[in-house]
């Protein structure tokens, strides 16, 4: 069959190999050999990180210079959960071309949800006493408990939340904006003003969450102490696998044929449409997914940092997340992760030592990694995984696209 | 008109925009497995022939068959392509990030749902029809190739190629030629012929020594009507065509 494949072949001077042929056609092809390498070794490093950073801090002696202390493990895990965050985004932005500007808040839902269960676990031991409403429902002069909050005290029902309520509103956000084919800019502008909308109701005391304060002073989840280092370094375990879960789950997509469709629809939105997809379902599901997977983030997120409040549905944040994608590298996955974790040690190293430069390092940050950095870090790493014969012949093409274009001018 | 048989039945189409007749009148047929051209100045109604047939433009009246069975101006565009119409258009738009395999693979017939696709995997009898379509259009040893790095004329051919992998009984083909090098000309010529017999084609085209090349009959619209078809000999010899084209 493939030797009378005529034409190129003969010019190209490359010898047909049916052998190669049947071999690459049965497997499936990973778009970019490099991916797996890169996979594995981003997942080596997220499991050893889960296993070292507990053992540092419990196992080793706080006299030892070796010991890490709750607040590095608090920071671990608070990088973690931004990963997940980027992640996220990356899924959406990176792969489908959709550039969300209110990531946050799924984030924050999610957040707020996990807080309205360790509120609820505080009961009597609030600054009140009062064994059902929180404290500030006390001091807001709340009779009983709003309907919302019913059902919050159970853990199993605050992780259907935490899933549910980010996953609803994209989906309802996603199902008028998508249907209406707002796309581009227009897009990132809405998701913007949503998030900011949420921020402002979420600031008024009578929503019942705590107005500007939000929620604090958390005790104990499921029955472990908030306080212990322990518990700490569970939850870091658990964020850290949450995060490989949610990435080979976003891998498991971005390698399927609906990964490809998804792709196509980022590279030829009508064309795409034209060969018979449902784009629009495409978008959807995918940005409802993507919006679970931030609010899993900000639910992993409010018990190590101890405090959710309505700054967190500020714009800004959904507007870093962007940039962590952008610096590690869009339509990568684990790229995106490597530029939250990184992007966040900045802030974290600047806002201690030099706390006015850090919005200029970051806008200037965005820039330059735009402008020099189109595929972020990871593109600075060498194409791995293509063979010496598939580099050549692509040079090939490209020499023969270059001389033909010569021929024409 | 008693015309059995056909592909193709295009009688009394009439497009009008603003008062402006694009399409005046348009009666034409093509045959079952017919390689037909189609030429004419600019302004013919060539292109507006096309969207009308795929369901594009509106007519204002006449009628379009597709086959004895299929009204074509009842159709959506979406229908029309399940019918069995495939329209390749003047500048090729191949998903360009993705691989020369996986852009036939995304044309596949089957289930379009993301669901279904989350989970789908190519099966032994679409690989093969892939292989096929792939030594079709030459680009079997591209095939792991991002559709990016491909020449004009590939992409071109691989957007013939998308197409045919829904196996459509009609193909559009607009300019299929226009920015080619001779070389690329030359097969594209042989791709078309190739493809008659199986698929009825029509190409629209203005490139008259590629015309002469394929065509078996050739049909010259102008102001929206037919004013001649047979071969490309009788039509350059026909006093209107030179008057309204040719000779110009």
């Amino acid at each position: 069959m493939k030797e009378d494949s005529a034409g190129r072949q003969t010019e190209n001077g490359e010898s047909p190999d049916p052998g190669q042929w049947k071999r690459t056609t049965l497997v499936a092809r990973g778009r970019e050999g490099g991916l797996d390498r890169g996979a594995s070794w981003f997942l080596a490093a997220l499991a050893v990180v889960a296993v070292v950073v507990p053992i540092l801090n419990q196992l080793v002696p706080a006299s030892s210079p070796f010991h890490l202390s709750v607040y590095a493990i608090t920071l671990i895990g608070k990088y973690l959960c931004y990963g997940m965050l980027a992640l996220a985004v990356d899924l959406i932005w990176g792969y489908c071309g959709i550039l969300s500007l209110g990531h946050a808040a799924f984030f924050s839902l999610g957040g707020y949800a996990m807080g309205m269960y360790l509120m609820r676990q505080i009961g009597p031991r609030g600054v009140y006493g009062d064994p059902i409403l929180p404290d500030f429902m006390v001091f807001l002069n709340y009779k009983s408990l709003p309907w919302f909050w019913h059902g919050f005290n159970h853990f199993a029902f605050a992780v259907l939340m935490m899933i549910f309520v980010p996953g609803l509103l994209a989906l309802v956000f996603g199902w008028f904006a998508f249907r209406s084919r707002v796309t581009g800019v227009y897009l990132s502008i809405i998701t913007q003003a949503l998030t900011y909308a949420l921020m402002l109701a979420f600031f008024r005391n009578d929503m019942g969450f705590g107005g500007n304060n939000g929620f604090t002073d958390f005790k104990d989840i499921l029955g472990f102490d908030l306080h212990s280092d322990s518990t700490h370094a569970v939850l870091l375990v658990i964020t850290a696998a949450a995060l490989a879960g949610s990435y080979l789950a976003c891998r498991a997509i971005v390698e399927s044929r609906a990964g490809r469709v998804v792709l196509a629809i980022r590279d030829a939105e009508s064309r795409t449409r034209f060969l018979g997809y449902p784009v629009e379902t495409y978008k959807l599901w995918l940005f409802v997914f993507s919006a679970v997977l931030a609010g899993i983030a900000g639910a992993l997120y409010v018990p190590q940092i101890g405090i959710i409040n309505p700054s967190e549905f500020s714009p800004i944040n959904s507007i870093e997340a962007v940039i962590w994608v952008a610096v590690g590298g869009r339509g990568t996955l684990y790229g995106a992760i490597i530029g939250a974790v990184l992007v966040n040690y900045a802030k974290t190293y600047l806002t201690g030592a030099f706390p006015e430069v850090w919005l200029y390092v970051l806008g200037a940050l965005f820039v330059l990694v735009t402008l020099f950095l189109p595929r972020g870090i990871i593109g600075l790493m060498p194409a791995r995984g293509k063979t010496k014969g598939e580099i050549e012949s692509e040079k090939e093409v490209e020499a023969e696209e270059d001389r033909e274009q010569s021929l024409k001018e | 008109m008693s015309v059995r048989d056909k592909r193709l039945y295009l009688e009394d189409l009439t497009v009008s925009f603003d008062g402006f007749k694009a399409l005046n009148k348009l009666t034409l047929y093509v045959d079952p497995g017919e390689l037909l051209c189609i030429i004419g100045p600019n302004g013919a109604g060539k292109t507006t022939m096309m969207d009308v047939i795929t369901g594009k433009t509106e007519a204002d009246s006449g009628t379009a068959w597709f086959g004895s069975s299929i009204d074509l101006l009842k159709l959506s565009e979406a229908e029309i392509v399940a019918a069995g119409i495939g329209r390749k258009f003047q500048k090729p738009t191949v998903f360009e990030q993705l691989t020369v395999f996986e852009n036939l693979e995304l044309a596949l017939a089957g289930n379009r749902s993301f669901l279904k696709t989350l989970r789908a995997r190519i099966s032994a009898e679409q690989q093969i029809r892939i292989d096929e379509v792939l030594n079709i259009i030459g680009l079997a040893n591209q095939y792991r190739a991002l559709a990016r790095i491909l020449s004009h004329g590939q992409k071109q051919w691989l957007e013939i190629g998308m197409l045919l992998m829904q196996n459509p009984e009609l193909l559009l083909v607009d300019e299929p030629v226009a920015g080619m090098t001779p070389q690329e000309i030359e097969r594209t010529s042989e791709l078309l012929l190739s493809l008659a017999g199986e698929h009825s084609v029509v190409v629209v085209e203005h490139d008259m020594a590629f015309v002469r090349s394929i065509a078996r009959r050739v049909v010259v619209l102008h102001e929206g009507s037919v004013i001649a078809e047979g071969d490309m000999d009788k039509v350059q010899t026909d006093p209107r065509v030179i008057e309204v084209y040719l000779g110009v």
